[in-house]
Formats: structure tokens, sequence, C-alpha cells
């Protein structure tokens, strides 16, 4: 077939932008500090953290948003939230 | 397979036709949920299709507007998955009282200088339990394990299954985002919210609830409420009256629990 | 020559419907009770019952959900069917936007009935003409056979063009009147109606993570689908010709198509109608051409799609003089719609029968006495 009856949609990943650039606070990780816990990982609520145990994490700034759960979650604070530069 | 009504969540899957979740997805009328989800359970039963109909609806599709279907969905056992995510309004119109919206809430219809809401919450999750539903469970999105359990044991269920889903929404309820985790865990904490799973005729409450069920390790409600801006109008003795009332609804739940208990 | 003989038999209307949607072999059926639709569900829930159909038929609690049931199942793939009338066709009309939005193939036959109040169960065609723009084909029978023929063909038109498809029929007067009718065997019918394509308007099935109906991020897909419908129904419209045809020659019954002609090549005046009281407009009109009034008839048979083109045709005759069984504020709903096509100065509205007021052939007679005196606008009877 080669027009689709309905406008269907497919997931793509990014397709909404960079919401990134939403952002008005950046969560900076200390990895020093980081138990490799993987608490912030699990309550991104953007999935934009990555998380493998023992490489500890890393966070995919083009999409957080900023929120700064992984901030407040964090149990030993190794993530800080730090005014976005313009 | 997912079906989703008039929400918020109807928004943040984002824009057609490059957005999408990853799963196959109904958006759907409002009131619409239950029933469009009881029709492709039926095709895929008859079609020979392996795969659940799963429901992902706001307390306004579920509670209100859509309730007649729901509690047809699950009166009739339809082989549905049923998640309420409950943010306690109507957030997607611009946060307006529903029957989840708590006493005393600020909402856009009910005002703090008329003293909020003024009807108690509806209590949905008992509600389906009435109905003789094979699963009924609440869940808190603080905690994401006890969620993924139920939803796994859920869809292990033929018939009627419901989860309903307490999700904080920080524009709604006036908090920090950044705090969404926190609000949603010292529901738990104060008591206001309890987990409990109904599952093949058994009624247990769920950790960490469980030892809330003694009064004395609740958290003091004030803990839970001063984080937010909807109840920044409450008086003392109004958060004395809905501690009173969060304590009868532990007496439901315990006296539950101790008649369908193991 | 085809060895299978067809039953003759002697059915109300709602059960001939019944038999019609058995042997399309639906997957799901959702309805709710409502008079004068009931009978047919209640005659495809024996059905189902009694191992004669393998198919779900859901109880639902309401008509909204209804509709919404066999939408879900519609769009998984299966065959689905709901019937209903008036009060309850009303109470689904956000899901019937829908679902013509989303060219879900589903069939639901609505059984005609005025609208309330007061309560009236009786014959009247506002509530099927007033879901003509929601995107659903409608169609209206006007005898017991023709319900059948018109059941069965409504599922290879939705299944062909991806528009849901109305079809009904007047309350009491064909829904509960019996009348014989052929039956055909049950091997044609499956030669005339294949099994549905589960891949169209959309395959809904796990492991494709595919998703319909959230919010464009350009309004113009959201107006060229619109389009689309539009496009969709004119196109519809060759194939109810051929899909009336192929039941002919297959079925051995076929009716016109859009629309059905009678003794219109040589007529001055012309009648329009639609529904079951077009046999006592035709007997009207017999005896009107026995007097040496050279008139001829129209049956509609699809209001949406309009036949624009058949309608033209009456460009010819002097006067058309339009029987609506339904009063709106603006007049009949059909007199303005062929109006629009022919003019109008050609037109005259009849509005009669409404509210299941008895409407017989000589008051067709008298009737079209009238409107020719009155020459234009609307004659309320
Ligand atoms: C029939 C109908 N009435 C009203 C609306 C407008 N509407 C869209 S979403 C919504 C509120 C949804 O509330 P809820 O189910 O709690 O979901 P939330 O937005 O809070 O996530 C309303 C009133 C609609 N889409 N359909
Ligand atoms: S700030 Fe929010 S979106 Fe960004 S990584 Fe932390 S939790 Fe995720
Ligand atoms: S929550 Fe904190 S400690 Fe745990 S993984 Fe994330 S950054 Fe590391
Ligand atoms: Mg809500």
């Amino acid at each position: 077939m080669g027009l689709e009856l309905i406008p269907i949609s497919r997931p793509a990943p990014g397709s909404g932008g960079l919401t990134g650039t939403w952002r008005t606070l950046k969560p900076l990780v200390d990895l020093a500090k980081c138990i490799d816990c993987g608490i912030c990982w699990l309550y991104c609520p953007e999935a934009v953290i990555d998380w493998e145990k023992g490489k500890k994490i890393s966070i995919d700034y083009a999409y957080c948003k900023g929120c700064g759960i992984c901030a407040h979650e964090c149990p030993v604070k190794a993530i800080e939230m730090a005014p976005e530069e313009t | 397979m997912l079906s989703i009504p008039a929400s918020c969540a109807s928004v943040v899957q984002g824009l057609g036709p490059k957005s999408g979740i990853g799963m196959p997805l109904l958006n759907v009328p409002f009131a619409s949920a239950a029933s469009v989800a009881t029709g492709i359970a039926e095709a895929f039963k008859q079609l020979g299709v392996k795969g659940r109909a799963v429901v992902w609806a706001g307390d306004g599709g579920t509670a209100d507007i859509g309730f007649a279907a729901v509690s047809a969905a699950a009166e009739r056992n339809s082989d549905v998955l049923y998640v309420m995510y409950d943010n306690e309004a109507y957030m997607n119109t611009g946060i307006q009282r529903s029957s989840e919206t708590p006493k005393y809430a600020w909402t856009t219809t009910t005002p703090a200088y008329a003293g909020g809401k003024k009807e108690q919450k509806k209590d949905v999750a008992l509600i389906m339990l009435a109905h003789g539903a094979p699963y009924v469970a609440t869940a808190n999105i603080a905690y994401p394990q006890d969620l993924y359990r139920k939803l796994k044991r859920a869809a292990e269920i033929e018939g009627f299954k419901f989860i309903h889903l307490f999700a904080p929404c920080p524009p709604g309820w006036s908090f920090d985002p950044s705090l969404t985790v926190e609000v949603a865990r010292k529901a738990v904490e104060t008591g206001y919210w309890i987990l409990w799973e109904y599952d093949d005729g058994v009624f247990k409450l769920n950790p960490p609830s469980t030892i809330y069920a003694d009064k004395s390790k609740r958290r003091p409600l004030k803990e839970y409420l001063k984080l937010q801006g909807r109840f920044a109008h409450l008086t003392d003795e109004q958060i004395a009256e809905l501690e009173k009332e969060i304590d009868k609804r532990w007496d439901t739940v315990l006296k539950l629990a101790k008649a369908f208990g193991k | 020559m085809r060895q299978l003989a067809s039953l003759k038999t002697a059915l109300t209307g709602n059960y001939a419907v019944a038999y019609a949607v058995k042997m399309a072999k639906p997957h799901v059926i959702a309805a709710y009770p409502i008079t004068p639709q009931t009978t047919i569900v209640e005659k495809l829930s024996e059905f189902v019952a009694k191992g004669e159909l393998r198919a779900s038929f859901v109880n639902v609690e309401s008509e909204f959900s209804a509709l919404a049931t066999v939408y879900g199942a519609s769009m998984a793939g299966a065959r689905a069917f709901t019937a209903t009338s008036s009060h309850g066709l009303f109470y689904m009309y956000e899901m019937l936007w829908w679902a013509a939005g989303s060219r879900a193939p589903i069939v639901m036959a609505v059984v005609t009935r005025t609208v309330g109040p007061p309560w009236n169960i009786h014959d009247e065609h506002n509530d099927i003409l007033a879901i003509r723009d929601s995107g659903w084909a409608v169609a209206m029978a006007s005898s017991v056979q023709e319900a059948f023929d018109l059941t069965v063909q409504a599922f290879r038109l939705a299944e062909k063009a991806y528009i849901p498809v109305a079809v009904g029929l007047d309350g009491f007067v064909l829904s509960h009147t019996v009348e014989t009718l052929e039956l055909p065997p049950q091997e044609l019918v499956d030669e005339f109606l294949p099994p549905r394509s589960p891949n169209a308007p959309m395959p809904l099935r796990p492991g494709l993570p595919l998703t319909f109906g959230n919010i464009p991020s350009d309004d113009r897909i959201h107006a060229e689908h619109l389009k689309r419908i539009y496009w969709a129904h004119q196109e519809a419209k060759k194939a109810i010709k051929e899909i009336d045809a192929e039941y002919g020659k297959l079925l051995g019954r076929s009716y016109g198509g859009l629309v059905e002609r009678r003794w219109l090549e040589d007529a001055k005046y012309a009648v329009v109608c639609m529904g079951a009281w077009c046999g006592d407009a035709e007997a009207a009109v017999e005896s009107l051409r026995r007097e040496g009034v050279p008139v001829g008839l129209m049956r509609l048979r699809f209001i949406r799609p309009f036949p624009d083109e058949e309608v033209a045709e009456l460009e010819a005759a002097e006067k058309v003089v339009v029987f609506d069984r339904d009063i709106t504020p603006a007049g009949g709903v059909l007199g303005r719609e062929v109006a629009s096509v022919l003019g109008r100065d050609k037109v005259v509205d009849v509005v009669a029968g409404i509210a299941g007021v008895d409407f017989k052939a000589s008051d067709f007679k008298a009737a079209f006495r009238k409107a020719l005196e009155a020459e234009k606008g609307v004659v309320l009877i």
C-alpha cells in the first residue's frame, strides 16, 4: 500500500526536538562521590541517565530537562544542579 | 497494546508522525478507554493474537467521565489491565478538580479562598475490589520496583486488573519538580497513601506501607502537605481532620487485610 | 449454473439483519438495548450462545461503550458489528466521529425512531440523518429483503473503502414487520465477502510500535487526513455501484447502486424519498401515472456518500417533490440536500410522517398535489 489510510506515528529518537534546551538547571555529577547505586537512573522521568553497574552513570544532556529529581534523590549528593549558562 | 484516553498522557507521548512510545498505541475518546480495550482484547481472542489490552488513563478519564465503562469492564471481567495514574485533578485542561482531588485541596475550580475542595477523595481501588475484579492494587511512583512487580503480576492474570497509581504533578500541586519522588514517598510515609494488593482472593499490605499500619510509625501528615502549594491554606484543625480521615482509611484497609488475609 | 439454493422464508426486518450479520461472520458484536433495535442483538446473542456464530458478544453498559468496544475490535483487525436507534445513536455521538476518523470498517444497523421528548418509539428519520456529516456511509433499506442484502453489502463496502457504514431500517415498519425474503446459502455470502485484512487501516498488534491518534506536529497532517475522508466518500460512490452489481451477479438481487429509479425516463415530475415508506410512495406514483400524470420516483439508498450525480439526472424534470420523514428548524433534511443539487426553484420539500404518524399511499398522492401547488419551499403535513 502506498499512502497510509490514516496518519500513523512511529517512534524516532529525539523527534520532539532537543528538549535539553528547555533546561534552566543542569545536573552535574561528581563521579568521585558517586557510589554507583543507580537510584538516579531509576527515577529519572526522561530516561536520559545511562547506568551500568561498575561503570557509573552518564547523562544525555541533549534531552535532560533539568527537573532535578536525580540530584534530590541521590543518597550521597553526588549530583548538583547548576544554573545553565546562557 | 495500549489505549490512552484524553489526558496529559495524550500529550507526553509526543507529536505525530515521528513520536510515539515503543508500544502499539491507540488514542481514544476521554470516556472510552475501558470499552475500547475490551474490544481489542476480544478481537485478539477471536483472531488468535497473543497480546494484552492495557489502558493507561488519568483519574478524570477513569473515576469520572469513564467510570461507567470502567465499572462495566470490571463487572464483565473483561481481559484488560487498567492503570489509572492519579494526579488528583484534570491536569491536561489546567488543574480542575476531579473526584480524586483530596479534600481541601486547591484547584482552579476549588479556589483556596473558598476553602478548596469540599468533598473527599473517591477510593476507586476499593470500588474496583467490590466489583470482584481478580486483581486490584495501589502503587506509587516513588516505589518503581513495587509497581513493576504489580504490572508483571497483573499481566499474568486473565480478567480485569486494576492498578491505582499515585502520581504527583509538580505544576498541578505547586511544588518544585525535583521533589516529585519526595512528595510521592511522603504520601506513603505519612500514611496518606496505602500500598496494598488484592490477588486471587488475598488482600495484603505491601512494604513499606506494612509498617505504617502502626500509627505511631507514620510521619505527621503536615510533612506531606507542607511540600505542596495546593494545601498552603489549610488550618491546623483541618489537618487534624484529614489525619482522622486517614485513620479511617487505614481502619478499612486493615479490616480487609484481616478478613481476606492468608 | 450454481447448484446452491437460497432459502425462501419470512422474517422481520430486525431478524433479517441478524441473519445477515451472522452470515457475515463477525468476530465481535457489542450493543445496548433500545426499542426498536433490541431484537437484532437479542437474536445475535442467541446465535452466539447456541454456537451457531463464533464471535464475542460483549454486553456493555451504554451505546457509547458499544461503539467504543466494536471500535477497539475493528482497529485490532476484527470484523465488528453494533446496532442502535435514536437516543442510543445520539449517545454514541463522540465515538461516531472517532470511528470514522480512524477509518474503522464497522457496520452498524440503525433502526430509525423519533427523538424525544416526548418518549415515542415510532418511526422517523431524524436520528439517522443527524449522523450524515460524521464520516459514516449512511444507507436506508426499503424492504426486509433489502435490509438483509444491504447489511451484507455494508461489510464489503466498509472493508473496501475503510468507511464505517450505517444501515438504516425503519422502526416497526420494517424492524418488526414480517415479510418474505430469500436467505442466500452461506457459501455464496462467503464468496461475496472474504475475510477482512487485519492490517488496515493500521496493523495493530503486539511488537509493532505504531501509534494512532496522537497530536499532530503540523495541523496540515490532520487537514490532509480529513480531505482524504472526503475523497474516500467520493470514491465509495463507484464502489457502492460495483458491490451492488456484483451482489446481483452472485446472489441474484441488485438495486441500482446509490439510488433506485422508477419511471423516470419520461417523467415531468419526480418524487424523491428514502426508506420503507417508498413502497407507499411507489404505489402512489403508479396510481398517478394511471391517471396520466407523468411522474417517476427516485429512492435514495445512500445519503452518504450523497448521490449527487444521480439526483442531477432529475434536472430534466419540471418539478421534484422530496418527501422527508424528518424535520429540522430549517425544514426537511433531504429536501435541502436535493435542492443543493437542483436548486431551490425546482424542489418542493414535503415533511410528513414525522413522530411515527401513519402516511399511506393515498396521503402521498394528496401531498404530491399539494406540493405541485406550492411550487417550491417546504410543505408541512
Ligand atoms: C468528552 C470530553 N470532555 C472534555 C475533554 C477535555 N479534557 C481533555 S483531558 C481532560 C482532563 C483529563 O484529566 P485526567 O483524566 O485526570 O488526566 P490528566 O490530564 O490529569 O493526566 C479533559 C477534561 C475531552 N477531551 N473530552
Ligand atoms: S535533571 Fe531530571 S531529566 Fe535531567 S537527568 Fe536528572 S532526573 Fe533526568
Ligand atoms: S544516585 Fe547518586 S550515587 Fe547513585 S548512581 Fe546516581 S549519582 Fe551515583
Ligand atoms: Mg488527572
